[in-house]
């Protein structure tokens, strides 16, 4: 796991990636500061943070896009899988190097509300609680972002991909006041979603019968728990919309409040998406 | 130690692999040959842990290649068909990964990274990018990289295709060199190639193992029978009385007649086709007549890899036609 965290840390910093990563989120952040607490002379450092978050949707493609998907146009997943390294090994090695390039640029943010207390009353503890935050859901996304990468050996499709999802999620809230509330439009919509479950699972798999075992279970639920009670459904689709948005958990940290659910909640997203890219790369010495 | 056991591999529904099974024993150089699409590089996949198998098992010195990838893994180098290189490193850069994947640390992974580069004769481009490096030193590579960690077994996937021929030639001399210290397994559709290195032939047609034994054993054993063409004034029926009485002739078929030239082709089982060649000669000097011309055709394993690659070829046909009807 060293080997590959160490080779991945090279290749990133031999090439521009890492720095112009890091150079757009400090900018990015260097603006919002500027306008918060230089011009405005508001002492909360975390609005910044705020500010910054969707700067997301533009960097961590940007660093993820290459991880997996280079690999495998180059063929040098061939030599990943002939190494004595284990799957895990490899995600997780990778996974770490991308992390350390992102703490980099943060450690240099994480100076700012030090420098803003000396001139002026900065509660330090909400601060930090939300800068903590602003890594857990970036260490999410760019899980996102690795398991997306390993779908496709076209850097441009992961990145363009990655892009569509994170702005979806960042619009999710947004949208969630749009879609309908009543119940059978939840119902039909979860019962699309399952549907689309199934055809993922076999566009990965490309077993028909993993598919139709996933998919038709759920629907058939979906469709049970309609006729038992309709009023699960009321409002349904607008509260999943909101409850799946990483940003909207940020915003919590934001109005001071160390949320540990939230933490739980980025952790687990991290979690589950680099699971699916261990399962991505192993299920391709299965076709 | 290789053990293959029943290895099959089908992609969606196309066999690639048809119950292959055999065992490769340490320290001889052993060649895989097989026209293109016969399955080597799959087979090779499997052997590497680079692919799975639909059924069967691999086991590389006890270790099975899925129970225990790592320590299999470990015995092995692995040269893919495509070489898995990082264009943006240098070799040495490279080198020094693949090293402390395989567990190298420190100074025996210098001295190790220093071994190889040697070996394969890479010192000078050796801090260059690999980007831009030739085919032949970007093979090299390759090799160096499988080299790594002293791993019993050296496993090359077509390590010859789209290099010149004096990069060819170097490639070979290097296989041959391995080959003293390592057990090597190559793959090509070059059949001169896999001759002239090899200790050992398997041979895979249409996914199946056709042939596994020494060259030599192999033109002997499956060889098409020596031959002899001839062209003489003698009749027909004059050669046929005057070759009656040669006990090496196996075969007599004449091919053409146009008086006063008869063309005969003589075919025999002796192993030596100079006997044959002696007696005919002898028997025409004794009958008076002249031979005009005469050419040996000596059967060469390119007859050998035909007959079997054509006959499997045959076999898979047939069921598929019996199931159309």
């Amino acid at each position: 796991m060293a080997a590959v965290c160490k080779h991945e840390l090279r290749m990133v910093f031999h090439s521009l990636t890492a720095y112009v990563f890091g150079a757009f989120l400090l900018v990015v952040m260097g603006i919002g500061a500027m306008l918060y607490n230089l011009q405005a002379s508001v002492s909360n450092f975390e609005y910044v943070l705020a500010f910054a978050s969707p700067v997301f949707a533009a960097i961590v493609p940007l660093l993820t896009m290459r991880v997996l998907a280079e690999e495998r146009r180059q063929k040098t997943d061939q030599l990943l899988y002939s190494l004595p390294l284990s799957t895990v090994e490899v995600i997780a090695g990778k996974y770490l190097a991308l992390l350390a390039v992102f703490a980099v640029p943060l450690c240099v943010i994480a100076v700012y509300p030090v420098i803003f207390a000396r001139f002026g009353d900065v509660y330090l503890p909400a601060s930090y609680g939300s800068l903590f935050a602003f890594f857990l859901m970036g260490a999410a996304l760019i899980a996102v972002g690795v398991f997306l990468s390993s779908l496709t050996e076209n850097q441009g499709f992961a990145a363009g991909l990655c892009v569509a999802v994170i702005l979806f999620n960042y619009f999710s809230v947004t949208l969630s006041e749009y879609v309908t509330a009543t119940a059978f439009g939840s119902a039909l919509a979860l019962f699309v979603l399952a549907a689309g479950l199934g055809l993922l699972v076999k566009v990965l798999t490309r077993s028909e019968n993993l598919a139709v075992a996933v998919g038709l279970p759920l629907m058939a639920v979906v469709v049970f728990a309609f006729y038992v009670d309709s009023s699960l459904f009321e409002g349904l689709l607008p509260k999943v919309m909101s409850a799946l948005s990483l940003f909207e958990r940020l915003n919590v940290f934001v109005n001071g409040v160390f949320d540990l659910t939230a933490v739980v909640y980025y952790l687990s997203v991290a979690a589950f998406f680099l699971f699916l890219s261990v399962q991505s790369l192993e299920k391709r010495r299965y076709n | 130690m290789i053990e293959v056991e029943h290895l099959t591999k089908y992609y969606g529904g196309f066999l690639a692999v048809d119950d292959i099974s055999f065992t490769i024993e340490d320290g001889h150089v052993y060649g895989f040959l097989g026209p293109n699409g016969a399955g080597k590089s799959t087979t090779m996949n499997i052997i590497t842990g680079c692919l799975s198998a639909t059924a069967g098992r691999v086991r590389i010195d006890g270790h099975d290649i899925y129970e225990e990838p790592n320590q299999a893994k470990r015995c092995l180098g692995y040269l893919p068909e495509h070489p898995p290189l990082y264009l943006n490193e240098s070799p040495r850069e490279y080198l020094r990964f693949v090293g402390q994947a395989k567990g190298l640390r420190g100074a025996e992974l210098a001295a190790q990274i220093d071994a190889v580069v040697e070996k394969t004769g890479i010192a000078a481009v050796q801090n260059k990018r690999i980007a831009a490096l030739s085919k032949g030193y970007r093979q090299r590579v390759g090799i160096a990289q499988a080299l790594l960690g002293s791993p019993r077994v050296i496993i090359l996937d077509e390590p010859t295709v789209g290099l010149d021929p004096l990069q060819i030639i170097e490639i070979r001399e290097l296989i041959k060199e391995l080959g003293r210290t390592h057990t090597v397994i190559f793959s090509s559709h070059i059949l001169s190639e896999v001759q002239t290195i090899c200790d050992q032939i398997l041979m895979i047609a249409k996914g199946r193992l056709v042939a596994f034994d020494t060259p030599q054993n192999l033109e002997q054993k499956l060889l098409a029978q020596n031959e002899l063409r001839l062209t003489t004034d003698a009749a027909p029926e004059e050669l046929c009385r005057l070759l009656a009485g040669v006990p090496a002739v196996t075969q007599l078929n004449i091919t053409q007649q146009d008086a006063p030239y008869t063309t005969a082709q003589i075919t025999t089982d002796r192993k030596d086709i100079y006997e044959l060649s002696r007696a005919v000669y002898r028997a025409f000097a004794a009958g008076d007549k002249a031979i005009l011309e005469m050419a040996l055709k000596k059967g060469s394993l390119e007859d050998v890899f035909i007959e079997l690659t054509e006959e499997q070829g045959r076999a898979a046909a047939q069921p598929e036609t019996e199931k159309g009807a």
